[in-house]
């Protein structure tokens, strides 16, 4: 038990996270959740970047004055690096997508997607 | 402290489930606010302090505040 | 349950049998082995010369001077990469403002009075509060967790504060425009004096000093200040944009 939870809990998490929020932009009408569901997928790449790089017994990779030579353990950080690019993005996306949906709006005074010409599933 | 990960991870998915599931739509954008806060928690575990910094300022302040704006501007409707 | 929801969970099955599979070519959790990544180069600071040990407020004048070594892989091995997502931000921004634009401004504001006096109070104690724990953790980001992006955050997120108190709040949005402006424009100078200077676009031109003071690590916080005034204005653009439209 403890075995597995040691190699797929992280893992096994954020892909069951990005497949969640996969479900939700395909099956639901509403607008806003379709975009909920678009963030959701967002934070479960950004896990599963993040826990590809830890080390076992690693430091966080800055150097203080305890943890002051290079030659010790370190987490990687060229996956964090890329991680923290990749946030600020999805939240300007996000912000994007949701300035549209307000247009959406006002043109047709509905957010439901099968009311919507042109949009219909 | 596998255990306590797993206990995140699993409240982490069940607040991601009930996100997409739930009718009202105030309470599934908390939702995934807490599934950002959960998250930001976890980088921290995974010894990442820059990451975990970037995912609460962003994740669970501005991206929360933005959804509510646009629920204000267009309807408070509910799902279905 | 209906068809559509049917055939997604059918999709999305399958979907998952092939992500796991592709979980067999990674090692295991926990078992990465540095060393045949390139992240020991960053971690040495070895890329281009020769490989001897970093120690902390003792090393003269290393490859990239900064104790943060995210912080040096983000601003000095890959500062094409950020210059590339500062300009996703910039083009996210300009087209918020374009696409909510509106001839005549409406008179009715998002609220119909102002917060509750614990609220007014607290907002007016606590927004230069955080303008100054943006503004430190913008400018320490060569020595403690932190940098431009988190920075930033944090000063827009003290501008969202401003506008869930007061009723009709209204923000300048031609200084914040010039800001975000002069912002870019020394991110690309920087860029284009280490062109002429040293001959690579965004090479590193000043001295590196010893790794851990406070003025150290060559162009790394001129740049890391540039970035986090960039993406406060902009984050605060957006906002006062998605309010007043």
């Amino acid at each position: 038990m403890k075995e597995f939870l040691t190699n797929w809990a992280f893992f096994g998490g954020s892909i069951l996270l990005i497949l969640i929020g996969l479900y939700g932009v395909l099956t639901r009408k509403n607008l806003i959740k379709i975009i909920i569901g678009l963030s959701l997928m967002d934070t479960g790449v950004n896990t599963l970047l993040v826990s590809l790089g830890y080390v076992n017994g690693g430091k966080a990779p800055i150097l203080t004055s305890i943890v002051s030579s290079s030659t010790e353990k370190f987490v990687d950080p060229v996956p964090q690096a890329l991680v923290l690019t990749a946030i600020v993005i999805g939240v300007a996306v996000l912000a994007l997508a949701l300035s549209i949906v307000m247009k959406v709006y006002e043109k047709n005074q509905t957010l439901d997607i099968s009311k919507i010409r042109g949009l219909k599933w | 402290m596998i255990y306590l990960y797993s206990l995140l991870i699993i409240l982490m998915l069940a607040s991601a489930i009930a996100a997409i599931f739930m009718e009202n739509l105030l309470s599934s954008i908390i939702a995934a606010g807490l599934v950002s806060l959960i998250a930001a928690a976890l980088y921290f575990f995974l010894k990442a302090p820059d990451v975990a910094m970037t995912e609460a300022a962003i994740g669970a302040g501005l991206t929360t505040a933005i959804f509510v704006v646009t629920l204000m501007k267009t309807e408070w409707g509910d799902d279905k | 349950m209906k068809a559509r929801n049917i055939i997604s969970l059918i999709l999305i099955i399958f979907l998952a049998y092939f992500l796991f599979q592709a979980l067999n070519l990674v090692p295991g959790f926990g078992m990465a082995n540095i060393e045949e990544r390139t992240a020991t180069h960053y971690i040495n600071k070895d890329v281009n010369s020769k490989k001897e040990e970093i120690k902390f407020n003792e090393s003269k004048n290393p490859e990239s001077g900064s104790a943060n070594m995210v912080t040096s892989v983000v601003v000095n091995y890959r500062s094409f990469d950020t210059l590339g997502e500062v300009t996703v931000l910039f083009i996210a921004a300009t087209g918020i403002g374009a696409i909510l634009f509106r001839k005549r401004k409406k008179e009715k504001t998002m609220m119909d009075e102002d917060g509750s006096l614990i609220l007014v109070t607290g907002v007016k104690i606590l927004f230069p509060l955080l303008l100054l724990l943006g503004t430190y953790i913008f400018v320490h980001g060569h020595l403690t967790p932190g940098g431009g992006f988190q920075g930033g955050a944090v000063i827009a997120t003290a501008f969202l504060l401003m506008f869930l108190a007061k009723k009709n709040y209204k923000l300048d949005n031609s200084k914040f425009k010039l800001i975000e402006g002069i912002a870019g424009i020394t991110f690309v100078g920087l860029g284009l004096i280490g062109l002429a200077t040293k001959g690579y676009f965004l090479m590193n031109f000043l001295n590196n000093g010893v790794i851990g003071s406070s003025f150290s690590s060559g162009i790394i916080p001129i740049i890391y200040i540039a970035i986090g005034f960039k993406v406060g204005a902009e984050l605060a653009g957006i906002i006062s944009n998605l309010v007043e439209a």
